[in-house]
């Protein structure tokens, strides 16, 4: 198809899917991991919950779909990732579970101790992933110890190594500018300008990390042409930190969005025709020819992705478009979680502001259910 | 000890998982009627069902999606050697599910908890219509890619390359098992909806408390439990049938039976000896099991001595026989409690005849304790075909014991084990005392009318915020 290989193609779905999640669940994890600085009271922690509120899930199944995909079209590599990895893997599932359930119950108990209990969650649950990715994908590009049946022979420390561990740092550092910028672009008034301040000072520090990850990527593993996209990279996320310093959030998004995608094109470029190198046996390394499925299969699931893809794109987009409004202070409704077990002498919280005053008549009406019949 | 340990660990993680599926695909489709109900007749009654159920069921669906991630990861992690047999054809069901359905689910799961206000009403409507479409797909995918395992058709085991590899995908799609596995998971997570729903709505009338709207509600959920429940019986039975020309060592071990009958006898109860090989005791009806297998009163059934006997001519020494007891009690397990929440239903239709509402004490408490009998069956339903299948984790074509992951040792197996014991632990809790709470609570009153109508740029707060 198109002069190019099955695998060939494959390779490129799969990068595609990975650089979708980063890019979308990037932001989510910024924001996730930064709703403890940025939340300065119970509206404005709501608010930048609510940025991601409708869009999170959606951003995670590009992670399942990547997943899905390669187990389909490179088994072998599905196979030694998934079983090699297994504590990082691990350690991002229950990151993933504990975030997902925190933004679905942190709502739903009206009392301030729940609620700090799944902020916790949410900011430490987005920061752990955001790391861990950068470090396998790191590993992944540099090559881990396969013996000659492509199986790992490493341990979970082997994947804590200097180059891995400036991977996750570039990554988590990266997602948090990313979140911030998107919080700034979600938002308004004093949360936008603190939103966008951090992401400034955030950027400040991302930058030589950043560019230390990708010289040392391209030094040691690039390609001629991923210098492109590597000076990509580096020239989007600088152009990123001077336009967030000026306010100019969505081409500042846009830029961050770039950052991401570059890194990501320079990882499998990089990677390119090598799935997962072997540092140790060369006859375990996994490549698109040695890894993948058989043409028959690679044909079937070309042909779904083409046809459901642009569909799905296209649904998501307008999902995106839907929520696109700023939010503001006025647009967080009063709680409407399930009173706290232990009532302290009727201590809901007053937060100034918020449109909880205007509604506290509400409440009356809730104590009577037969009232509305 | 790995293997035992990963064999464990699939069961609990699986088991866990399709706790909340079934609600999960069931509920998304009832409330998505009671939304239609409320967009064509204006009632306000079905807009009030709708936002409660809506509640409960989204609080389960968040359970749902957390753990189904951990689904897809599980086989890499804990099951490599299977994932490199299998591959070919297991991995493409998997991908298709997360780009046709896990998309679809989401995407219009988020547009629908907070389009209220900012989406039109029918618009709106068709985002619910389409996360629920997006759960049955979820689940047609899945269920076709574990039936190949109970039945691989479409594919050749290649000897040069040693894995099985995909021949006719449609085959795949289409397998007879797939078809009796999808229509008995989806009957039953209809069953499970409507006894959930039944169960909570009787605990309210009878405290006469928001009587229209859970009047409603045990209606919806009485015709949903007994239209579903025909319905699992009915695909309960042709799976029997597929069952036993497909895998004569399940349904053999089903049954506990040992050598060929014809006509076989069906036992009710049974007390086997202690390491399950011989039968003791037992209750027997006579000729219902070779109608239940075959649809011939006189049918043959073979025993689990001479399928043993044929498995091992087929494919060498070996022991090719499941836990029998496992599979004696958890079939009639299953079958059990999804015949009481079939009775409970008959009971509720007959107490709620000519408009009365059943306040009867002793019905409320079997209707609460009713949530848990699909739950039940659901579960051991699972453990049953699951283990039923053993030594196999591909009918006939590869052993558990072999697709276990070699470079995965029994330190990170336990490791992960407890972690994720740990923390479904806590969830549950967590999860159970929400639902627990927010069903106790009732249909919240609406807000003034005004609210409701859909405006882009009203300084109002939004309808919905987490």
């Amino acid at each position: 198809m198109f002069g190019l290989a099955l695998t060939d193609i494959w390779f490129l779905l799969i990068a595609l899917l990975w650089t979708g999640y980063f890019v979308l669940e990037g932001f989510d994890f910024g924001v996730g991991a930064l709703l403890g600085v940025l939340g300065r009271d119970e509206t404005d922690r709501r608010r930048v919950v609510n940025t991601i509120g409708p869009l999170w899930d959606g951003n995670e199944v590009w992670l399942l779909v990547a997943g899905g995909a390669t187990f389909a079209a490179f088994p072998e590599w599905y196979a030694s990732l998934f079983s090699g990895f297994y504590l990082a893997l691990l350690v991002v599932l229950v990151a993933l579970i504990g975030r997902g359930v925190a933004f679905e119950y942190r709502g739903k108990v009206d009392d301030d101790r729940w609620r700090r209990r799944w902020d916790a969650v949410i900011i430490g649950c987005s920061a752990v992933p955001a790391l861990l990715w950068g470090v396998a994908f790191a590993n992944i590009v540099a090559g881990v110890p396969l013996d000659a049946d492509h199986e790992y022979t490493g341990t979970f420390f082997t994947l804590l190594n200097p180059y891995a561990l400036l991977g996750g740092l570039t990554t988590l550092l990266v997602f948090l500018m990313h979140g911030a910028v998107f919080v700034s672009l979600k938002t308004d008034g004093d949360l936008r300008v603190r939103a966008h301040r951090l992401a400034l000072r955030l950027g400040v520090v991302a930058v030589p990390v950043a560019a230390a990850f990708l010289v040392w990527t391209q030094l040691a593993h690039g390609k001629g042409w991923t210098l492109i996209s590597v000076a990509l990279a580096a020239g989007a996320l600088v152009g990123a930190v001077l336009l967030v310093g000026r306010g100019r959030e969505g081409w500042a998004f846009t830029l961050t969005a770039a950052t991401i995608v570059a890194t990501t094109v320079t990882l499998f470029g990089s990677l390119y025709p090598n799935v997962l190198p072997s540092s140790t046996d060369p006859a375990g390394t996994l490549t698109t020819t040695n890894a993948a499925s058989t043409p028959y299969t690679l044909q079937i699931m070309t042909w779904v992705a083409l046809a459901v893809t642009p569909v799905v794109l296209a649904y998501q987009a307008w999902s995106y478009w839907v929520f696109r409004r700023r939010l503001t202070r006025d647009d967080i409704p009063a709680p409407t979680g399930l009173p706290p077990r232990n009532t302290r002498a009727g201590a809901r919280p007053e937060i100034p502001g918020t449109a909880q005053e205007q509604r506290a008549g509400d409440e009356v009406a809730e104590e009577r259910p037969e009232v509305r019949r | 000890m790995a293997l035992d340990l990963a064999r464990w660990q699939f069961g609990v993680i699986t088991v866990y998982h399709f706790l909340f599926v079934p609600l999960t695909i069931g509920l998304s489709l009832l409330v998505a009627m009671m939304q239609t109900a409320w967009v064509r007749t204006g009632d306000e009654r079905w807009l009030r069902m709708t936002k409660f159920w809506g509640k409960l069921f989204l609080i389960n669906f968040a359970m749902g999606v957390v753990t189904g991630i951990v689904q897809e990861f599980q086989f890499g992690m804990n099951w490599s050697d299977y994932s490199r047999f299998v591959g070919d054809i297991f991995g493409a069901p998997l991908a298709i599910e997360g780009l046709l359905a896990f998309f679809l689910e989401s995407t219009f799961l988020g547009l629908w908890i907070f389009g209220w206000g900012r989406l039109s009403k029918r618009v709106h409507l068709a985002t619910i219509w389409l996360a629920a479409i997006g759960t049955m797909l979820s689940a047609y995918f899945i269920l076709a890619a574990n039936s190949w395992m109970q039945h691989p058709v479409g594919s050749t085991v290649n000897p040069v390359s040693g894995r099985a590899e995909l021949t006719d995908f449609g085959a795949v799609l289409t397998n007879s098992t797939a078809v009796g596995a999808f229509t008995h998971t989806i009957t039953a997570a209809f069953l499970s909806a409507g006894m959930f729903m039944l169960g909570i709505s009787a605990w309210h009338l009878a405290r006469k408390n928001e009587t229209r709207v859970f009047r409603s509600s045990m209606r919806m959920a009485l015709v949903t439990v007994l239209v579903a429940g025909v319905g699992v019986v009915v695909t309960g039975d042709l799976q029997a049938k597929l069952m036993t020309e497909q895998q004569p060592m399940k349904m053999a071990a089903a049954e506990a039976l040992w050598n060929t009958s014809s006509p076989a006898s069906f036992s009710l109860f049974t007390i086997g000896s202690l390491d399950g090989t011989q039968e003791v005791w037992s209750v027997r009806v006579p000729k219902v099991l070779s109608f239940m297998a075959t649809g011939d009163p006189d049918g043959t059934v073979e025993g689990i001595n001479d399928v043993q006997r044929a498995s091992e001519a087929q494919f060498g020494p070996g022991d090719y026989t499941p836990n029998v007891p496992i599979a004696y009690w958890t079939f009639r397990v299953m079958v059990g409690f999804g015949g009481l929440a079939l009775l409970l239903a008959l009971a509720g239709a007959w107490l709620q005849r000519g408009g009365r509402v059943p306040t009867n004490r002793w019905f409320t408490y079997a209707a609460l304790a009713g949530i848990g009998f699909p739950v039940v069956a659901n579960s051991v339903g699972w453990i049953f075909t699951e283990m039923g299948r053993q030594p196999w984790v591909v009918y006939g074509t590869m052993r558990t014991a072999d697709g276990v992951s070699p470079s995965v040792g029994p330190a990170s197996v336990a490791t992960s084990m407890i972690v994720f014991t740990v923390l479904y632990g806590v969830l549950a809790v967590v999860e159970v005392t929400l639902l627990v709470r927010y069903a106790r609570k009732g249909p919240d009153p609406l807000p003034p009318p005004d609210e409701a109508a859909p405006s882009e740029d009203a300084p109002r707060p939004l309808a919905v915020a987490y």
